[in-house]
């Protein structure tokens, strides 16, 4: 004990002043240097040109064995093909058309189906008492392929936007649900204890922890419904629709126009990346203080 | 004044966690609750802050009874638990929402002045150190002037040297309020570095066992021969609390840690 003490001392005396410690432990723990990565905008044009090599390679391969003969242009065109049957599209003003009833259907039905299944997920992950109620019933809708809805909604809705934009809110209903009432059920009881610490009135509690606490994974559930909502968007209009990107789809099936189709399923995945993007984009700031690798996903 | 009167604590399955606790403490003490895993050190904290109801017994602090959250009572867990998503500044006023913005921006400022963080109150607490951490933790629950401070093992997970260092914030915060000062330790050296009282506890069910006075000057030199004899009688009454049947000869005591 003696000998313990005395080497402890031996060891703390020389920076005794308060300043030279907790300097020495700021420097000492790597945890508290101010730039994280090395994220030089070097860095990131580096790795966004070893993402563009595998699509430019597959691009510039099928362009040239369809120019020299070696593949026919028939069934899969060659992507000048591709772009001059975009382009032409854009010019007439078409394409826009297409987009935007899409976009309007996705959009609406990412609305409902996301408004619901935060209430819904806000409700059973909140109220035990809502959970036995409503928890059994949403998981075996949730067990239905939301397609098998699609004779219901039309013979319910019609055949115009309404039974759409529902299909679509049924597909982004079920992930948003799952992921509010999981992300409620798993806030850190520790954090929950600080509020009671400090006597927060429930409402408090649920605006200060619960809130921030939840929305994170509340984020991730949203972009996954958006996901979704582009799925469904593609069924619903292939089921009959007079425009939309889907139904260039159809139209380009009927018609054996595979420039058309894959012109489509380009603008597809143009629009879904850029309608992530702008969510990620939103959100970002709510998020800035985690810790994880959300922005790499 | 803290007065814990015959507190007893059994847990809903049947586990006697404390039984008969009398305690009283005065304004401005600091008593360090120590004694070995499983003696409800933790349990008894919680039961001051309200965090937990007593199964009998009364806590009274300044003739009030405690049976939830106390204004007056503020509690620094072993781990940190500073909010993520709030800055260094935000997470020290987190309990001073109903104050206006002025006197919560000073009070938050000197909080940090006190614990040496000034500079990082708009860091994320993921950009902390454990140490750091902790320290804003101290920081959040002085900052709202408690007349009663509980502390859970709070510099537990931290190397010897940190925690010196904490021990001198924890000191200059408590000499400018002079708050009732609770803390639970298993860390004998910490009790005689800090505590006017050291309280031994008994495990199976949680008893107090021994109470040691610690009367010496601060600031205080650990490897002092007062400081020396105070460790070793407190380590002579754990070791005696463990085997209640045997009186401990003063080197097995030495051994117990």
């Amino acid at each position: 004990m003696n000998e313990s003490a005395a080497t402890e001392r031996a060891v703390i005396e020389p920076a005794a002043t308060a300043p030279v410690v907790s300097a020495a432990h700021d420097a000492a723990d790597g945890t508290a240097s101010p730039k994280p990565r090395g994220d030089t905008f070097w860095h990131r044009g580096g790795r966004l040109a070893l993402g563009l090599i595998l699509p430019l390679a597959l691009v510039i391969g099928w362009e040239f064995a369809v120019r020299t003969g070696l593949a026919q242009g028939r069934l899969m065109p060659p992507p000048s093909r591709i772009a001059a049957t975009l382009h032409d599209l854009a010019a007439s003003g078409d394409l826009w058309m297409h987009v935007q009833a899409t976009l309007v259907r996705v959009a609406l039905g990412f609305a409902f189906g996301a408004l619901a299944g935060i209430a819904a997920g806000a409700l059973t992950g909140a109220l035990p008492t809502a959970r036995h109620i409503l928890d059994p019933t949403l998981q075996a809708l949730r067990a239905v392929p939301s397609l098998a809805w699609v004779p219901l909604f039309i013979l319910w809705l019609g055949i115009l936007e309404t039974p759409k934009v529902t299909l679509i809110a049924v597909g982004v209903f079920f992930p948003v649900y799952i992921g509010v009432a999981g992300a409620i059920a798993s806030v850190d009881r520790k954090l929950i204890e600080v509020g009671r610490i400090f006597r927060l009135s429930k409402l408090q509690l649920a605006r200060r922890i619960l809130l921030p606490a939840v929305l994170p994974a509340t984020l991730t559930a949203l972009r996954t419904g958006l996901g979704l909502g582009f799925l469904f968007v593609v069924a619903a209009e292939l089921m009959g629709a007079s425009e939309g990107l889907g139904y260039l789809l159809i139209d380009g099936q009927q018609f054996s126009k595979a420039d058309q189709i894959l012109a489509a399923i380009i603008a597809f995945a143009i629009l879904g990346k850029l309608a992530d993007a702008v969510l990620v984009a939103v959100t970002r700031p709510l998020t800035r203080w985690q810790d994880t690798a959300r922005e790499t996903l | 004044m803290l007065t814990l009167d015959s507190l007893s604590k059994t847990y809903s399955d049947g586990t006697r966690a404390l039984e008969r606790i009398d305690l009283a403490v005065p304004q401005g003490e600091i008593v360090a609750l120590i004694g070995g895993s499983g003696c409800g050190k933790t349990t008894l904290l919680r039961l001051v802050a309200g965090l937990d109801r007593a199964s009998e017994g009364r806590i009274v602090l300044d003739g009030e009874r405690i049976a939830e959250p106390h204004p007056g009572v503020g509690l620094v867990f072993q781990e940190p638990r500073l909010l993520p998503w709030l800055d260094v500044a935000d997470n020290v006023g987190f309990g001073l929402g109903h104050l206006p913005r002025a006197e919560r921006k000073a009070r938050i400022t000197h909080a940090l002045d006190m614990v040496g963080l000034a500079e990082h109150a708009g860091r994320w607490p993921r950009e902390l150190s454990g140490g750091q951490q902790q320290r804003v933790s101290i920081a959040r629950a002085f900052v709202a002037n408690p007349r009663v401070l509980l502390l859970d093992e709070p510099f537990s997970a931290l190397d010897a040297f940190t925690r010196k260092d904490l021990h001198g914030h924890l000191l200059a915060l408590w000499q400018e309020t002079k708050p009732t000062i609770l803390i639970v330790t298993h860390d004998v050296g910490e009790a005689v570095a800090l505590a006017d009282r050291a309280v031994v506890m008994r495990p199976k069910p949680g008893r107090l066992d021994d109470a040691i006075p610690l009367a010496l000057a601060r600031p205080r030199d650990p490897a002092s021969p007062h400081s020396e004899a105070a460790t070793r009688r407190i380590l002579a009454a754990l070791d005696r609390s463990l085997k209640p049947a045997q009186a401990a000869a003063p080197t097995e005591a030495a051994q117990w840690w």
